[in-house]
């Protein structure tokens, strides 16, 4: 009897962790920020997101036709088994709508197949691939901020042009680092460059010093960093450390966030061109929100990703309040057909592979005596109008899209 | 490991232990209207997978620290096949486990001829080039899995994708497997394997072939993790990195220990619980891997005979009361 | 350029020498495991997680109370090694008579414990930690350029190991050490403290993998998980070179990172997998290691 009433326990403690949720979601309207609360990407995803989606709702008004808008939010610790286990609980048995944030492929994926399954909503910011708009695209999942096609656009195309023309990969070793490669030696190539190699690293990683031998005696001019956070800032730093900057050879981030900036600081940063979805300090919409932000985030300024947050649960909202349901497919198709106009994308559209098309930004990196105060880092380059910076629609993979 | 205790395994013919079996087996028909069903699904791949490993450690004595290879390599075999070659998930299941099987074999044959730590360090290695392959190979997609796995029809006809279905598929399995393994260890065969891990030069000296049982021992056990594994990611329509990595093998070892090694259902509610307290605290940090450790350091310091072997005592004098 | 095998020899001595100082980090780490193992029959699980431990108490001394990377370098593995003491009074000494298992099993319980609460408290995403003034910079050896603070590590760690082997193989408290592996009982007869010799062992041992954790800091950035994954390699290092053998882990730390380099020139993916080739073929061959005694 004690076997079974350990059993009970045990069942007794599943059910009590919020399991007994009815199946259907009305009365509310629920909304989940999966991201990396502990990991590599943390800093540019993490308690930002969180707050950012906060933000959002309370700028709604917290209520949507008089219902209440929740929020819960958990860590997938960047692995793709946990995020879907996460999310098919929560579509499943919490009666979560949408859930957002999504940073690393491989989770993002995972995501957007539950998601699929149950006819529920995934907004992407964090993840960069663009399988999530072609061949892994669903008509109920959205891909905000940016992605690896108009990163290579924007940093890969510049370099190239000013004089970087033959190149060697350190590439994370997952869907995201062999996305972003294989878009940036697409318009390496293009641009007349040559690719000299490439060498993939385990993700996360700490130590690059055996790679960035092998991409020193490529003799390469640039090495692309086909990684990104703390990944991105280990690469760096190391570089710097084994002399291979002093050598000659450049480094390019190709997935560069503004809290890398701000961990490697200005010093060893300056210079370095990146492409970005949003700068804080573009004009007064901007400013304002990241200044509400930063409030709360003990003065960090909002990254792309944190700012796409906002902007994707605030679309969501409207649509949801537009179509008067929580039901994914419906909301799906109004936040289609209604136009995003917000701080962070001006004229923004929702194309039918699920891209969110808006302008980019490319940017260079401040010198420290440039540099007015803190989070003071980028001068902007150019505005990448949004239908160069991302993936024209006769190029997609996407079955939704008509050709 | 050698102190383990049978008491449940032998005493076949008690009435208290009938109406338990029942009680469970009752239990699980009526859970799923209670309980999240793919958490109890979770819970079941765990047992089926610590009961096949107690095969090893409980019957034989040997520690494996290899095992998630068996788990998780036929989790990708299964998902493979149900995702890319669109085989039915019983085709699927059976490639798995005729995978963990042959490779159950392989290592198997190789790792019997060492003992204790030695035999931990093998297995441990085999495990590790599993892994490799598993990050390397291109049909596991390395870190982003197999995704998308489809549930399928079982035999064609019954459509796994209704979670209740698959809910009562995968219960079957588990009381299937579990019954296949009583049987086991009470059979002849399950005898000769004690008496090997009670005194192995006995064992030899009685001439048995103590190579051939240990072999056939440890694939069984591969062939049942195997199984649990499969059948995991066809729940989960996932297979991923997780379940290759060598703490998989330690959780396992954590299950069986904490549910009680040496005894047919220990493993179980050993994982069960395991399963119940990830799940619990999952979206408090790592208070997951702090708890997981405190039960280790509480289980060796305090009783070693795990859960069910601390009850199974107390369970025979209610039987003699009752 | 020259080349070997197709190889230009700048890229393979720059490879060699990499894992030159990784092995120096196997060394040291097995080292400690070894000695515990000898003497006390246990196989320390925990010793990643008092690696990442030593790197933490680096890192919060000094940012904590601005004690810098010297200091920390004599006071981190003093700090760790008296946790390390109260863990083997506690608990692990209610475990020599058991089966090696159960020691293993605590330890790895231990480990989950120690690495949970870093993580806990500060996350995975890791703190960066400067590398001293003294040693920063590089030299430029021609076929590459080493940063100083790097091989800094394969002579502190060479010292270290050399050290620790004559104080054991040359020394009267090395004989009675060795002793008390031999025959515990027959030493204790002998009036020796055998008990305490244990718990110094221990400490010992532990202090080690601290320095090591220190060493380390500057170079990875300090990581609730650095010392998860090296943990194995660090096994599988002990066992190859026999368990319980001084010698033979030192050496066959050093020679696993050069072959573990080796790898990284011809097929980097496999370097992380090749310790392992390398250990069950050694167990097949010669299951009480290259160094150890007996069969």
């Amino acid at each position: 009897m004690i076997m079974k009433r350990l059993l009970l326990s045990a069942a007794a403690l599943a059910l009590s962790t919020g399991l007994a949720h009815a199946q259907f979601t009305d009365g509310k309207v629920k909304i989940g920020v999966l991201t990396d609360l502990s990991g590599t990407y943390s800093d540019l995803a993490g308690q930002g997101a969180i707050v950012a989606a906060q933000m959002a709702i309370e700028d709604f008004g917290g209520k949507i036709n008089g219902q209440p808008i929740e929020l819960i939010s958990a860590d997938h610790q960047n692995k793709a088994d946990i995020a879907s286990g996460i999310a098919r609980k929560w579509y499943e048995n919490e009666g979560v709508d949408a859930i957002a944030e999504l940073v690393t492929t491989a989770a993002a994926v995972a995501v957007r197949e539950v998601a699929r399954e149950k006819g529920k909503i995934d907004l992407n910011s964090g993840a960069a691939s663009t399988p999530l708009t072609n061949d892994k695209c669903s008509p109920t999942g959205f891909h905000w901020t940016y992605d690896t096609y108009a990163m290579a656009v924007g940093t890969g195309d510049a370099v190239v042009k000013s004089g970087g023309k033959t190149w060697f990969f350190l590439t994370a070793d997952y869907a995201f680092g062999h996305n972003l490669q294989a878009q940036t030696e697409r318009v390496v190539l293009a641009n007349g460059g040559t690719v000299k190699g490439s060498v993939k690293h385990p993700f996360p990683n700490a130590d690059f010093s055996s790679f960035l031998l092998q991409a020193q005696a490529s003799g390469a001019q640039i090495i692309g960093l086909a990684n990104a956070g703390a990944d991105t800032i280990n690469a760096i730093k190391q570089a710097k450390e084994f002399g291979i900057v002093a050598g000659g050879q450049k480094l390019a981030g190709l997935l560069v966030f503004i809290t890398d900036v701000n961990s490697l600081g200005l010093d060893i940063a300056q210079g370095m061109v990146l492409t970005t979805g949003f700068y804080w300090d573009m004009d007064d919409g901007t400013r304002a929100f990241s200044k509400r932000f930063a409030e709360r985030m003990k003065g960090k300024m909002p990254s792309m990703v944190q700012a796409g947050v906002y902007s994707q649960v605030t679309h969501y909202l409207k649509a949801a309040a537009a179509a008067k349901t929580d039901e994914g497919i419906k909301v799906a198709d109004k936040m289609r057909e209604l136009p995003i106009q917000d701080f962070f994308a001006k004229n923004g559209k929702i194309r039918a592979d699920g891209r969110m098309v808006h302008d980019m930004y490319l940017a260079q990196v401040k010198a420290p005596s440039e540099s007015k105060g803190p989070w003071d880092y980028y001068k902007v380059l150019r505005t990448i109008p949004g239908d160069e910076a991302f993936q024209p629609l006769s190029m997609s993979t996407c079955p939704l899209v008509k050709k | 490991m050698t102190s383990a205790n049978p008491a449940i395994a032998q005493s076949g013919g008690l009435t208290p232990q009938r109406i338990l079996v029942f009680g469970l087996l009752a239990l699980g028909l009526i859970a799923p209207f209670g309980v999240y069903p793919i958490f109890l699904m979770k819970g079941f791949c765990f047992a089926l997978f610590a009961a096949a490993f107690n095969l090893l450690l409980g019957y034989v004595g040997l520690l494996s620290f290899g095992h998630a290879m068996f788990f998780g390599f036929s989790a990708y075999v299964t998902a493979h096949a149900a995702k890319e070659w669109g085989l039915t998930p019983e085709i699927a299941i059976l490639l798995g486990v005729a995978t963990a099987t042959v490779l159950g074999a392989v290592t198997g044959w190789l790792a019997i001829r060492r003992s204790g730590i030695y035999f931990a360090m093998v297995t441990l290695a085999f495990s590790q080039m599993m892994y490799f392959v598993a990050v390397q190979a291109p049909f596991t997609h390395g870190e982003d899995g197999i995704q998308g796995v489809p549930r399928g029809h079982l035999l064609g006809l019954i459509d796994l994708n209704d979670t209740l279905t698959m809910y009562y598929f995968v219960f079957a399995v588990l009381v299937a497997s579990l019954l296949f393994l009583h049987r086991i260890v009470n059979s002849p065969f399950g005898q000769v394997l004690k008496a090997i891990r009670d005194n192995e030069p006995r064992a030899i000296s009685l001439g048995y072939e103590v190579d051939r049982y240990k072999l056939l021992a440890f694939t069984l056990s591969a062939a049942l993790a195997g199984l649990a594994g499969s059948v995991k990611s066809l729940v989960f329509q996932l297979a991923s990195l997780t379940d290759v990595h060598w703490h998989a093998s330690g959780e396992v070892v954590l299950m069986t220990l904490l549910g009680g090694v040496g005894t047919v259902f220990g493993p179980s509610a050993g994982a069960f619980l395991v399963v119940a307290i990830q799940d619990y605290f999952s979206g408090i940090g790592s208070w997951v891997t702090i708890i997981q450790g405190a039960i280790f350091v509480v289980c060796v310091l305090l009783f070693r005979s795990g859960i069910v072997g601390v009850m199974a005592p107390m369970l025979k004098r209610r039987g003699i009361q009752a | 350029m020259m080349t070997i095998f197709g190889i230009p020899t700048q890229a393979l001595f720059g490879q060699l020498l990499l894992g030159l100082i990784n092995g120096a980090f196997y060394a040291m780490l097995s080292l400690g495991l070894a000695l515990i193992f000898g003497l006390l029959n246990i196989i320390n699980f925990s010793h990643g997680a008092l690696y990442m431990m030593g790197a933490f108490v680096a890192w919060l001394f000094l940012n904590l109370l601005g004690v810098g990377y010297w200091w920390s370098l004599l006071l981190a593995p003093i700090v760790v090694a008296a946790f390390g003491i109260l863990i083997e009074r506690t608990m692990l000494s209610r475990l020599y008579k058991l089966d090696h298992l159960y020691g293993l099993l605590l330890t790895f319980g231990l480990a989950l414990i120690i690495e949970g609460a870093f993580r806990q408290l500060y996350g995975i995403s890791g703190m960066p930690y400067a590398v001293p003034p003294e040693l920063a910079g590089g030299w430029n050896l021609g076929f590459m350029y080493l940063p100083i603070y790097r091989g800094w590590v394969v002579v502190a760690s060479l010292i270290l190991c050399l050290g620790s082997w004559l104080l054991i193989e040359k020394t009267k408290l090395g004989a009675y050490l060795r002793a008390g592996t031999e025959n515990a009982t027959l030493v204790q007869a002998f009036g020796i403290n055998v008990p305490m010799m244990v718990t110094l062992t221990y400490g010992f041992g532990v202090a080690l993998a601290a320095i090591a954790g220190v060493l380390a800091a500057p170079i990875y950035s300090v990581n609730p998980l650095m010392g998860s994954n090296l943990i194995i390699v660090v096994f599988a290092v002990v066992v190859i070179g026999g368990m319980g053998s001084i010698l033979g882990a030192i050496i066959t730390g050093f020679m696993l990172g050069l072959v573990e380099g080796l790898t990284k020139v011809f097929y980097p993916e496999a370097a992380s997998t090749v310790i392992f080739v390398v250990m069950s073929i050694v167990l097949m061959i010669k299951p009480a290691g290259l160094f150890g005694k007996g069969n």
